[in-house]
């Protein structure tokens, strides 16, 4: 029997669900994920899912943003162009400061949205779990289930079974590997 | 588990602030005997500084019902018990006013309007009996309000199973545009009107904002010192720290949106009447503590509160909270004492008196205010959701 790409297991409950991620995580799993028709409270906590890098790339966006307005006023205020403007300096920080607000704001909406996209591998027109006949589409009603990868080291297909089962599984099934050019 | 104070730990500070409170009002008021002026300016700005902290209280209440909040109900009591411990205050503090009005207000001083023709053209507004009538208005709305919320709410504990809310949320509605007129107005009234040439329509949101800093960074310290004590610590959990320490971070970065749009139209404007506001805090000692103010208030605390870390760890948030109260203190102390002598600070011992004293007899009352009750809104139907309330 050739390799599966992974293998589903569906669970009645979310709290099954829940308990599942976390069984399969203490067992060393590393490449699963879980398909629910909601987000499910803890369940970044349950698949040992680590914190979003994406604070830190919005903050990143967010100083960017601020260097990127105070060095381009600085420079066409008091470099490239310089006016008098109602007896002022050329330098003035306080007139700076709007635009200073308005694009370190800029910089770390646009940092958060396209490191999402970026964090969330998107965008993607399709992935290999769809070739999934009836478990995946239950997920989108009223199934939870728990997709093992066989990229995983610690994947062997009768293991991975038995360990579902042993999870207490209402249904098992196995997502067979794409075939080169079946998706044109 | 305790949800009320009413037990064998209490906290004998708590016993012992009314004592303290009224020998260091006593001592302040004495300090007229020494310098009227900077006495009674202490006293405003001590009386202020507390008022502020239950006006935060009173307008946060009437949001939290207005928009149906569900975590914050967890501090409803406190909140409210605060909004009225802050109404003797502000009585006191209206009365002083009225009765030092020719001693800290120059358009109340007949001999120097006399000479000020703008003074003259404000006589309107700026009159004795008018301010005092103002004032009277401020502390009666304030007192309906936030004794009515207290009430409606205690009685909502009587409720045999689950009491609804709607009475609450339709009183709030209307009475926050009451509250912010009363506000800016008083703000107005008892601080910029120590300058009366100068004039920003800002200034009561700047007070306000300033006023909701104050009110956060108190109920964290209030709930912290609750759970020392071992009560509410199950109900209050990092999570309600967390939010606190979200809206703590949320008004301190909207004080600054105040204060630097309050300084850019004045800086851009360059009319002299209303620039000698800023001249005035850039004089002298007054520069050092302008320059503190935009650090310590804003760029230190934004830069503190930004990580998530620091607003679920308590001990951090706690001293975010200390730290946020003394900038508020240095705020309004900003505000009001270049009125007083613009050519640099000049601390007095009546100062500290007053805070310490409007600040003990403002826990006194609230601690009567606070043992008689539950601490929970027990009949509220959702605070089992405020209790196991969760951020995502």
């Amino acid at each position: 029997m050739a390799k599966p790409y992974c293998i589903l297991a569906s669970f009645d409950s979310p709290a099954a669900l829940i308990q599942a991620a976390e069984k399969t995580r203490d067992a060393g799993y590393k490449h699963f994920d879980c398909y629910s028709p909601f987000p499910i409270h803890g369940m970044d906590a349950a698949m040992g899912l680590k914190r979003s890098p994406l604070g830190l790339i919005a903050a990143g966006g967010a100083f960017g943003g601020l260097a990127t307005a105070a060095l381009m006023q600085w420079w066409m205020s008091a470099v490239d162009y310089p006016l008098v403007l109602s007896g002022k300096p050329f330098f003035s920080y306080q007139a700076f400061v709007p635009i200073a607000f308005e694009l370190t704001i800029l910089g770390a909406a646009l940092a958060a949205v396209f490191g999402m996209f970026a964090l969330n591998q998107m965008p993607q027109y399709h992935h290999p779990v769809f070739e999934s006949d009836k478990l995946l589409k239950t997920s989108s009603d009223n199934g939870f289930v728990l997709a093992i990868e066989s990229s995983d080291p610690a994947f062997s297909t009768d293991g991975v079974e038995q360990f579902m089962k042993d999870l207490g599984a209402a249904q098992i099934e196995h997502v067979a590997q794409e075939e080169e050019g079946e998706h044109v | 588990m305790e949800h009320s104070l009413n037990t064998e730990k209490r906290p004998i500070f708590f016993k012992a602030a009314g004592l303290i409170g009224v020998i260091a009002l006593i001592a302040s008021f004495a300090g007229l005997a020494f310098d009227s002026k900077h006495t009674l300016y202490s006293i405003l700005h001590g009386g202020l500084f507390w008022i502020s902290v239950g006006l935060g209280a009173l307008g946060f209440t009437m949001i939290h019902h207005v928009v149906g909040a569900r975590w914050s109900i967890v501090f409803r009591r406190h909140m409210e018990n605060m909004s009225v411990a802050m109404i003797p205050l502000a009585a006191l503090l209206a009365a002083t006013l009225i009765l030092g009005l020719k001693e800290i207000f120059i358009w109340a001083d007949a001999a120097h309007v006399l000479h000020d023709e703008l003074l003259q053209k404000k006589q309107a507004y700026l009159n004795p009996g008018f301010f005092a009538l103002r004032a009277f208005i401020y502390v009666g709305c304030w007192a309906l309000i936030a004794g009515t919320l207290r009430k409606k709410s205690l009685q909502s504990d009587q409720a045999h199973q689950v009491a609804d809310n709607e009475g609450l949320v339709a009183f709030s509605a209307p009475m926050i545009l009451l509250y912010a007129i009363t506000v800016t107005f008083a703000a107005f009234d008892w601080m910029m009107s120590l300058d009366p040439h100068w004039y920003s329509t800002i200034f009561g949101v700047y007070f306000f904002s300033g006023a909701l800093v104050a009110f956060f960074a108190s109920l964290i310290l209030l709930s912290l010192l609750l759970r020392f004590f071992g009560i509410l610590d199950r109900v209050i959990t990092v999570e309600h720290y967390h939010d606190l320490g979200k809206l703590l971070f949320a008004f301190t970065c909207f004080w600054a949106f105040i204060a630097f749009s309050q300084y850019m139209l004045i800086w851009y404007g360059n009319i002299p009447e209303e620039t000698i506001w800023y001249k005035h805090r850039w004089e002298g000692s007054w520069k050092y503590m302008s320059l503190f103010l935009a650090g310590g208030h804003f760029v230190f605390p934004f830069l503190a509160l930004i990580p998530r870390a620091s607003k679920r760890n308590v001990l951090v948030l706690g001293l975010m909270a200390v730290w946020m109260l003394v900038m508020h203190w240095v705020d309004l102390y900003w505000l009001i004492f270049p009125n007083l002598d613009h050519h640099g600070v000049h601390f007095s011992w009546t100062d500290l008196t007053a805070s310490v004293g409007f600040g003990a007899v403002f826990v006194a009352a609230f601690w009567n205010l606070a043992k008689k009750h539950d601490l929970l809104p027990s009949k509220d139907p959702f605070l089992e959701q405020s209790i196991h309330h969760i951020n995502h």
